[in-house]
């Protein structure tokens, strides 16, 4: 039996981006929140260093600065007028999370404090500058906690463990979803006005990555298969520092103290990559430095990592060499206490995942996928465009990793993506609302939930003879491919048999079975779904990659080592069709920013 | 090295009772306890049930009995155990499926205690002003995840699963003792019920199980303070 609900906005999704929608949404509209996961085990909430806003608490800044420095960063791939949008939305935004209640570190006289990170500069000196407003290492915990807590206040509507299976649309409209609740395996449908998307990111296609299981990227999949593009997708970010072996992330925040990267020679090796802010240059800039210590024999022991080292002898002596002050003037130093009370969680992960206590050791650190600068394309106000000609499908809206609006561009900078969610969630949630005021309900198709009923069905029963597939099997293939083929750096050669060998597992997955054959949290039969969406999302990257012949951002490659702006200042819409994927392109939006070359 | 697991089994379509299996799989030291169910739910058994997300001691998914004792089973390595890893459901809440357990009534508690900024003045254009000193006075008690550990290890929370428990308390703390919430008295008077704070017997298992490290009964011992003399 299938459950039918009514509800005039449907988010989908209930972390950073989708409970932000759901505030604002549920001040002018019937509002419900669908998660795969309780909301507040969303991946928020392992954000850590900060988010960016040039409140000034600390040292002089200017938005237009936070602008100019979003725009280098995205390689110029990003739209500068939502660059000039979110960045100007910040400052009154952070303020809004703190009057929510958000505990923020605080200045000695009592405002939000603020720390350096990778790609933030004073535009003058070209020094970095303090505008990562942060609580502890634990931003994206106490972003993710606030909402949900103002969320219990203004008593939002919650599915639970309700994972979203499939976008329902009629006549080029939104108008639903259908969903499986795990406790019961039934299926329900949600038949709603508007339809905010906000489901993340997929790190998972990727062996190592700092992303959680859960990060299968279902947004961006549901959204393809009715036809939608997905813009950018070549674009994936590698975080220069996750712990060796594992990806958990180690917060920029730690080079924001001060934190200084080691190769196998104890040499300090960004000085050679990046003579003016060293470790604080762009993500991109620092794992390519990182990938070619490696290559040529100066990781750790020989092996694929590197050292990253915050140790206050270690630091206090690189900041006297950089000449680095407190705002006071007074020189910058480092102790074990600042330590402690800055990074807790950082020292606990290290001590735990990797056996070294960061206060007397140094960590073994390697790049790790991190996040999605692509995803669904929208404009400013959150709407999702159906072509690359801009045009918005009614009723649609998607926010935060899932969408690609685009204010990343080709790489993102570190605090920008906390920033994305609470910014473009609350316009989704308060469009989507107004849409659903001014409209009404679409019908629904007919039989709405009966293509997931045989998908589902098709997994539980296999392909009907003796050999089938299994789902870990092909996920381990395909995140080795993906990981050694279109990580850091890329070739035609390794992209293009990525793409083969992608195609040939998305093949061998219409052969998968799941033996578990039961109805109540039948995990297995979800994570055979979501292996459907990294499969989808797999082969878009790949060929997305493929195409672009330039290096820009976190594409770098090897065979056209240089950006090109003449040819390819263009996004990537991507179309996922039956026989493969069809490539198009539109421009980049430019404002007043020329492209430049990107030095740090 | 091969390490062998002993896991409580429950499947409300199969079993009529909850009974224990034993699996052994290949492991490194460093694995977490997450890594060997996940590896055996790959490659051994695909019907077993657990919750996880971020697999970093984060998202408080996979709260678990491990040997006997409330642990993340992504922040539990193999070379912190000894011998066959038994792995049970957390205690006092409903088994649903293996190590899945009913969270409901768990978050029931924790909205019961209103666990929100209350501050009904216009806030600043501004941030609201905070000093030092005041921030720090609940910064122990935002670290908690609601992974559930500390609830499940409290035997006055297995003699009545009516009692609030630490978890929801030390929700309560974080607003309680945060200069810019105007909610106190409500809170303190929601934890002076019958099933409030009082039922604390500082038995300290709270503080001991929570992944987080947070000094739970000394924060529920703030709150009965504050309850008994009405000072913050």
């Amino acid at each position: 039996m299938t459950k039918t609900h009514q509800h005039e906005v449907v988010i989908v999704g209930g972390g950073g981006a989708g409970l932000m929608a759901a505030l604002y949404a549920s001040r002018g509209a019937d509002t419900a929140v669908l998660s795969k996961l309780y909301p507040i085990r969303s991946h928020t909430g392992t954000a850590q260093g900060g988010i960016g806003a040039a409140l000034g608490n600390e040292e002089e800044d200017k938005i237009a600065w936070h602008t100019f420095d979003t725009v280098k960063g995205s390689d110029y791939l990003g739209d500068q007028d939502a660059i000039e949008f979110m960045c100007e939305e910040a400052v009154p935004t952070v303020y809004e999370l703190e009057h929510m209640g958000l505990p923020f570190d605080r200045t000695p006289e009592g405002k939000i404090a603020q720390r350096r990170f990778g790609g933030h500069t004073n535009n003058e000196t070209h020094k970095p500058v303090r505008r990562a407003a942060y609580a502890a290492d634990r931003t994206g915990h106490m972003i993710l906690q606030t909402l949900y807590q103002q969320s219990i206040k203004n008593k939002v509507n919650f599915y639970d463990e309700f994972q979203v299976l499939d976008l329902l649309m009629d006549g080029g409209k939104a108008c639903g979803v259908v969903a499986v609740e795990l406790l019961t395996g039934e299926l329900h449908v949600f038949h709603a006005k508007s339809v905010v998307i906000a489901t993340g990111g997929w790190g998972r296609v990727w062996e190592i990555t700092s992303n959680a299981l859960s990060y299968t990227g279902d947004g961006v999949a549901l959204t393809m298969r009715k036809g939608i593009p997905a813009e950018d997708m070549e674009f994936f970010q590698f975080h220069p520092t996750g712990i060796y072996k594992m990806g958990i992330l180690i917060t920029e925040g730690v080079r924001g103290e001060g934190g200084v990267l080691m190769n196998n020679e104890g040499e300090r090796f960004m000085e050679r990559y990046a003579p003016t802010v060293k470790e604080l240059a762009s993500r991109d800039v620092v794992s390519r430095a990182m990938y070619i210590e490696m290559r040529e024999g100066r990781g750790i022991n020989g092996k694929r990592y590197l050292h990253l080292d915050v140790r206050p002898e270690t630091v206090n002596k690189y900041a006297k060499q950089d000449d680095r002050k407190n705002p006071d003037g007074t020189p910058y130093e480092l102790t074990v206490e600042d330590l402690r009370h800055k990074l807790p969680e950082i020292i606990d992960f290290c001590r735990t995942y990797a056996g070294v206590d960061p206060l007397t050791d140094m960590m073994p650190v390697q790049p790790t996928a991190h996040y999605a600068m692509g995803g669904i394309p929208t404009d400013m106000r959150s709407h999702v465009l159906g072509d690359e000609k801009g045009n918005i499908v009614p009723g649609l809206y998607a926010a935060g990793e899932v969408a690609c609006v685009s204010v990343h561009g080709a790489n993102r900078l570190g605090t920008n993506s906390l920033l994305d969610l609470v910014v473009f969630g609350k316009h989704a949630g308060m469009n989507a609302a107004e849409y659903a005021k001014g409209s009404d309900y679409v019908p629904l198709p007919d039989d709405p939930a009966g293509p997931v009923m045989e998908m589902l069905d098709g997994f539980r029963k296999g392909p009907g003879h003796e050999s089938h597939e299994k789902v870990s099997q092909i996920k381990r293939e395909m995140q080795q491919v993906m990981f050694d083929n279109v990580g850091v750096f890329r070739t035609e050669d390794m992209m293009a048999e990525a793409v083969t060998k992608v195609r040939q597992l998305r093949e061998r997955y219409k052969d998968i079975k799941v033996s578990d054959q039961g109805r109540v949290f039948n995990t297995e039969l979800l994570q055979a779904w979501e292996l459907g969406c990294l499969l989808e999302i797999a082969d878009v990257t790949a060929e997305s990659a493929l195409n672009r012949k330039e290096s820009r951002g976190a594409h770098a490659r090897e065979d056209f080592p240089k950006r090109d702006d003449k040819n390819w200042m263009k996004h990537t819409m991507a179309f996922l069709k039956p026989d493969g994927v069809e490539i198009r392109y539109k421009p980049v939006t430019k404002t007043k920013f020329e492209p430049m070359e990107r030095v740090y | 090295m091969e390490v062998t697991l002993r896991i409580l089994r429950y499947d409300p379509e199969v079993d009529e009772k909850a009974h224990y299996e034993t699996y052994t799989v290949d492991a490194e030291p460093t694995d977490r306890v997450l890594d060997l169910l996940n590896q055996i739910k790959a490659d051994q058994d695909g019907r077993l049930a657990f919750r996880a997300s971020c697999a970093h001691g984060i998202c408080g998914s996979d709260a678990m009995r491990i040997n006997g004792v409330n642990r993340l089973a992504c922040k539990t390595l193999v070379k912190d155990t000894e011998g066959t890893i038994t792995i049970e459901p957390l205690l006092g809440m409903k088994v649903i499926k293996d190590m899945i357990v009913d969270f409901e009534p768990f978050f029931e508690h924790y909205r019961s205690v209103l666990p929100f900024m209350i501050n009904d003045s216009p806030p600043p254009e501004a941030e609201r002003l905070q000093s030092q000193a005041d921030r720090e006075r609940f910064d122990d008690t935002t670290k908690c995840i609601l992974c559930a550990a500390c609830t499940t290890s409290c035997p006055s929370f297995w003699a009545d699963e009516e009692y609030v428990g630490p978890a929801a308390i030390v929700q309560a703390h974080r607003f309680i003792f945060d200069s810019r919430d105007n909610g106190a008295a409500e809170r303190l008077k929601i934890l002076n019920q019958q099933f409030g704070a009082w039922r604390c017997r500082t038995v300290f298992n709270c503080t001991t199980a929570c992944p987080r490290e947070i000094k739970v009964t000394q924060a529920i011992g703030e709150v009965k303070k504050a309850i008994a003399t009405g000072r913050i």
